[in-house]
């Protein structure tokens, strides 16, 4: 090859797809149980996350149904307390962190030019822990009834509010179901994040320093980093309510002098950093697709990895914005709201390099662009809400009402599952061999876009116009009954764009059109391999020069590596 | 446009066309006439309760507040809301702009690649700077915001309601007057040209509650073993309604609160009423015992009845003074009253009160009793 | 290794938190100054331990895998013999004066914190256990000196957070 990069692809027999290795149903299963490839396992802890997705979406569902009007009967208050604490929890924990993981898994080795993850045994390990935490959740369906009231499964909101979560307010083991299927899934999620890490430190192809590697890879790195540092604090906190539920431990118990608060701040010191460790991969994949199909190079590079990487240290220091209303001094509640707002200044900064990438560039509208350009309106009015609820006295309106529920579903379901659906309608050719149906995606993307709207839009009225969180039911007349209706109606139409978006995955699977190694003419090493790639990703182990190797091998007069 | 151009000149149609039709029918106007009589009654119906001495405000929007510190938050917040409605106009417009001037117009477009642009530092400040700037702005005024309200110290006699968070009901205290009721809290008005104010404080006795009455101020948590304080100085007259904010169980959403805020003289009158034991009427006496007998008055304290002195349960010394029971899950008439007697698990499933198994005689009873707590 | 350290780290100082803040708050006896004796014994053996361990890699290093042997085993026996002045001096604090986890804020977050740091010694002394068992079956050359050097980390982490805890526990609440 001309320029000395040195990418081979390995071309003499076509690679399996994921699935039909053995031939047999027995064979895949098998392949499933034993695989310690990062790429199955990638999809794998995705294929969990659209498991849960829909245990959680038909939850969901529920919710919707029984607040759709005042004095609702579609569930008891006991139900519907357990559905917000299990439709949070498998949200989070279950749906959005394997698709960290999975994306992570999948795009992060081939981006690097490796061969697979440090420790691939114990990447399964870690996908078999988290895919066994959330079935131990789900359990306590089954196997927890309480006593005096306290429903089966775990029914004290997913951040389980002390002191609701003390033996005496919440008898029966609901709690212990919380708190032990996270600690399962939180080891899982601590090991699989030390793997990449070591991943991406120790296994990058020459030439690719870190300041080449591309914007996804860093972004996972980061996120990778706060999962080690703040998922130990919820271990902490779970383990020390399990003493105190079970040995009698006095942490949380206010008769004998312990805090509620404590437990507040312990679970947001790990709360916060959880929703940009969800966060930050998004932001990887709008940076992955935004270049692509503007056909330019990502505007400002270094601004982005120092942006990412302050973001992620900013989040660290915010936590207590979630408690500005249980009574704190104003000193500390100043600070607070003082870090909360400086952190709009580095996503502020991500957002208008997004937008010069695409300012001169030549925009194609496929899939992963619809949704990445929608990520972007949405992110910016999530982000807007975020500010406004980091004013504390604006919180201390606002704080506990549908307003932050339509806040943060803005940041979750507006940008990250967004940004996840972009991430499938790029990476799944590479995966599978084939483009998802082009017509089924833009059902999807419309049904899905309208939606979201409906649903969470109102919300923010109601919010506005005080209604709290967490209430099973409301009494008409207090104007939350007109945006109740329409954000219900809204679930409707999310539940029918997933369902065609699930059938697209599996129809594409065998009927899609064929991809080719790089359906979408990118510049990223992943996009060097067959679709799929061979078990062993590369032949020979690339060397770059730049952050766009296949630029500088389609581009030989005009290479990235001239202007680096 | 077509229709509206049809509607004005379309001609020729038997009787012309279908508004038309309708137009020239006696039945539309009868239809018409009993809708406005109807309309007129109920405005007049709704009309005549705001004029009502206490309205009662239901909706309970942040930006129409009727109290200090509502205010100072109303205001804070409707100037965050407009710089970040300012942002949201310029990014998003810039967003739009950009994927229409830039898009993919054709097969043609596919020929070379555009430019490539790859950063520019002056640019990264540009957009770093303004900001920074907005960021400080906004760190400065809501530092001010939160230390005139968090450090409010009132001067002058300010009126002291203890507030105490139960599994799902209110228990509230006036220390001063040792008044104890629940649920319902009034407060005296206050104009703004008096420096006193109303401090709510506020505890728990069992798991964590929120306090939350919009129009009135912010929220607060009640926590066990930690005090917060609340201080409102409203100045429109109104039973305001409010929830708890803080999941505490089954019936967190049915933990109303109503906050009735009176003149001066309405409220030292309710004060008096409260402050009274209720009077003895020898017609309930059997009612009384039947009270204290089905074991009522372990959870339920009655002033000067003997045997009715438990605090599990709100104190009904003064229940009828009440417009709500069950903390606001249903008005305190005849009929809901019964139900509840008869089992409150049927208004409020999960509450703690359980079924009492009580007899239809013995409700009768009680409920006549009850009926007198005025 | 390095990871495993941060990750553990960040476990710990959440019960060290607890600990601080809870310092002076427990509503009833016993008290830290009433039950706390300075613990000499176990320090000794811990930081020794540390020590012990540097010197077993000095000889592997230098491929004298006997030596090895013994210095990793006197490690091991140093580690074993800190769990066992732990449990006595739990069963003391258990049923002399009456300090379990239940009793008040003092017992839960002191057993809570010392009694993580033990469960990681534990977990230490298996690592090292497995190591001496495969060094003597002849398994452990001088080539594999880089392995056992990083869990040499993990051991002198462990010790890093004995030195805390003596410091929170032992000095800082002395005398509350």
């Amino acid at each position: 090859m001309a320029n000395g990069t040195t990418i081979e692809i390995g071309k003499e027999q076509a690679p399996a797809r994921p699935g039909e290795e053995r031939g047999t149903l027995t064979g895949w299963f098998l392949e499933l149980l034993y695989t310690v490839d990062h790429k199955k396992l990638g999809i794998m802890y995705i294929g969990t996350g659209w498991l849960f997705f829909v245990v959680a979406g038909i939850m969901a569902t529920f919710i919707r149904l029984q607040l759709a009007g005042p004095n609702g009967h579609v569930v008891g208050p006991e139900t519907f307390n357990g559905l917000i604490t299990m439709h949070g929890t498998i949200m989070i924990f279950w749906v959005a962190m394997p698709f960290v993981f999975g994306m992570a898994n999948y795009v992060v080795p081939l981006q690097i030019g490796a061969r697979d993850m440090a420790f691939p045994r114990l990447n399964a390990f870690s996908f078999w822990l988290t895919f066994f935490g959330g079935c131990l959740l789900l359990f306590s369906y089954v196997a927890a009834p309480g006593l005096s009231g306290s429903g089966p499964a775990p029914d004290v909101a997913w951040m389980a509010i002390a002191p609701l979560t003390a033996r005496a307010f919440s008898p029966g083991s609901n709690v212990d179901y919380w708190s032990l299927s996270l600690l399962v899934t939180g080891t899982g999620s601590i090991t699989g994040a030390i793997n990449t890490m070591v991943t991406i430190f120790c296994y990058r192809t020459k030439g690719l320093t870190l300041y080449r590697m591309p914007l996804m890879t860093w972004l996972s790195l980061v996120a990778m980093f706060l999962i080690i540092l703040f998922i130990p604090p919820l271990s902490a906190a779970q383990i020390m309510l399990t003493l105190q539920r079970y040995l009698g431990a006095t942490f949380f118990d206010a008769q004998s002098g312990g805090s509620a608060i404590l437990w507040q701040h312990f679970f947001w010191i790990f709360g916060h950093p959880e929703v940009y460790v969800l966060v930050l991969p998004a932001f990887g994949v709008i940076s992955e697709v935004v270049p692509v199909f503007s056909r330019k190079a990502i505007f400002g590079y270094p601004a982005m990895v120092a942006a990412s990487v302050l973001i992620g240290f900013i989040s660290s220091g915010v936590w207590a914005h979630h408690m500005f209303t249980v009574g704190m001094n104003s000193f500390s509640i100043t600070f607070f709201a003082f870090a909360t707002l400086v952190i709009s200044v580095p996503t502020g900064i991500k957002m208008f390099n997004w937008l010069a990438t695409m300012y001169g560039g030549k925009i194609r509208l496929e899939l992963p662009m619809l949704f990445a350009i929608a990520f972007l309106f949405q992110f910016l009015i999530a982000g807007l809400t975020g500010i406004m609820l980091g004013v504390a006295p604006f919180d201390w309106q606002l704080n506990d009402s549908y307003f932050v529920i339509a806040h943060f579903h803005y940041v979750i379901v507006g940008g990250i599952v967004f940004a996840v659906f972009a991430a499938h309608y790029y990476w799944y050719p590479k995966a599978f061999g084939r483009m998802l149906d082009k017509r089924l995606g833009l059902w999807h993307f419309w049904l899905f876009l309208i939606g979201f709207h409906l649903t969470f839009d109102p919300q923010h009225i109601s919010g506005i116009l005080g209604m709290p969180r967490r209430i099973y039911t409301y009494q008409p007349g207090r104007g939350w009954d007109l945006w109740n209706l329409i954000s219900t109606i809204g679930a409707l139409f999310q539940g029918l764009g997933a369902v065609i978006f699930v059938f697209n995955l599996i129809w594409s699977y065998w009927k899609g059109k064929k991809a080719g190694d790089d359906p979408w003419d990118a510049w990223t090493l992943e996009w060097a391999t067959a679709s799929p790639p061979a078990e062993y990703n590369f032949e020979k182990l690339p060397e770059v020069k730049s952050r766009r190797p296949l630029w500088d091998l389609k581009h030989p007069e005009d290479p990235d590596w001239k202007y680096e | 446009m077509n229709w509206l151009k049809d509607l004005v000149t379309q001609t020729g149609q038997a009787g012309g066309c279908a508004p038309a039709r309708m137009l020239r029918r006696p039945q539309f106007w009868r239809k018409l006439l009993i809708g406005l009589v109807v309309l007129a009654i109920y405005a007049l119906f709704f009309g005549t309760a705001q004029a009502q001495e206490y309205p009662v405000h239901a909706v309970q929007n942040i930006f129409a507040p009727t109290s200090l510190p509502a205010e100072s938050l109303a205001f804070l917040s409707k100037l965050v809301l407009a710089i970040c409605a300012g942002v949201f106009v310029i990014v998003g417009g810039l967003l739009t702009y950009g994927i229409i001037r830039y898009r993919r117009r054709g097969p043609e477009d596919d020929a070379t690649e555009p430019p490539q642009v790859y950063g520019s530092t002056a640019i990264e400040l540009a957009w770093t700077v303004p900001p920074i700037l907005i960021v400080v702005v906004l760190v400065l005024v809501t530092a001010r915001v939160i230390g005139e309200i968090n450090g409010f110290q009132p001067l002058g006699n300010n009126e002291q309601v203890r507030i105490i968070g139960h599994r799902f009901w209110w228990e509230v205290r006036y220390p001063r007057y040792q008044v104890v009721t629940a649920n319902e809290i009034h407060v005296p008005l206050n104009d703004r040209t008096q420096p006193a104010a109303t401090q709510l404080i506020l505890e728990s006795a069992d798991v964590a509650h929120g306090f939350w009455v919009p129009k009135l101020a912010g929220k607060s948590w009640l926590v066990p073993n930690y005090r917060n304080q609340l201080w409102i100085k409203p100045f429109q007259k109104g039973i305001y309604l409010g929830n708890c904010t803080v999941l505490c169980g089954p019936q967190h959403a049915n933990m109303l609160i109503r906050v009735v805020v009176q003149a001066p003289d309405d409220y030292n009158r309710w004060l008096d009423n409260q402050q009274k034991a209720t009077v003895e009427d020898p017609n309930v006496a059997e009612g009384r015992k039947a009270f204290v007998q089905n074991t009522c008055g372990t959870c339920h304290r009655i002033q000067n009845v003997a045997g009715a002195d438990g605090t599990f349960g709100p104190d009904l010394t003064h229940f009828m003074s009440r417009e709500t029971l069950g903390a606001g899950v249903a008005p305190n008439d005849k009929e809901h009253l019964r139900s509840w007697l008869k089992d409150p698990q049927t208004l409020k499933p999960g509450c703690l009160m359980p079924n009492m198994k009580l007899d239809d005689q013995e409700i009768d009873l009680i409920l006549a009793f009850l009926r007198t707590l005025k | 290794m390095v990871l495993v350290i941060t990750t553990e780290s960040a476990l710990f100082i959440i019960f060290v938190v607890a600990y601080l803040f809870y310092i002076g708050k427990s509503l009833i006896p016993p008290y830290p100054h009433q039950v706390l004796e300075f613990p000499w014994l176990g320090s000794i053996l811990l930081f020794g331990s540390s020590g012990t361990i540097m010197v077993a890699e000095r000889h592997l290093k230098r491929g004298a895998i006997d030596r090895f042997h013994l210095w990793w085993a006197i490690t091991l026996a140093c580690g074993v013999g800190f769990l066992i002045w732990t449990i006595s001096e739990w069963l003391k604090l258990i049923y002399k004066d009456g300090l379990t986890i239940a009793t008040n804020l003092f017992g839960s977050t002191f057993y809570s914190l010392v009694g993580l740091h033990a469960s990681h010694v534990l977990v230490g002394a298996i690592l090292l256990s497995i190591i001496l068992v495969a060094s003597l079956r002849g398994k452990i050359r001088h080539r594999h000196h880089e392995h056992i050097e990083i869990i040499s980390w993990y051991w002198h982490f462990v010790d890093c957070v004995w030195a805390v805890v003596v410091t929170v526990v032992y000095i800082i609440s002395a005398k509350s």
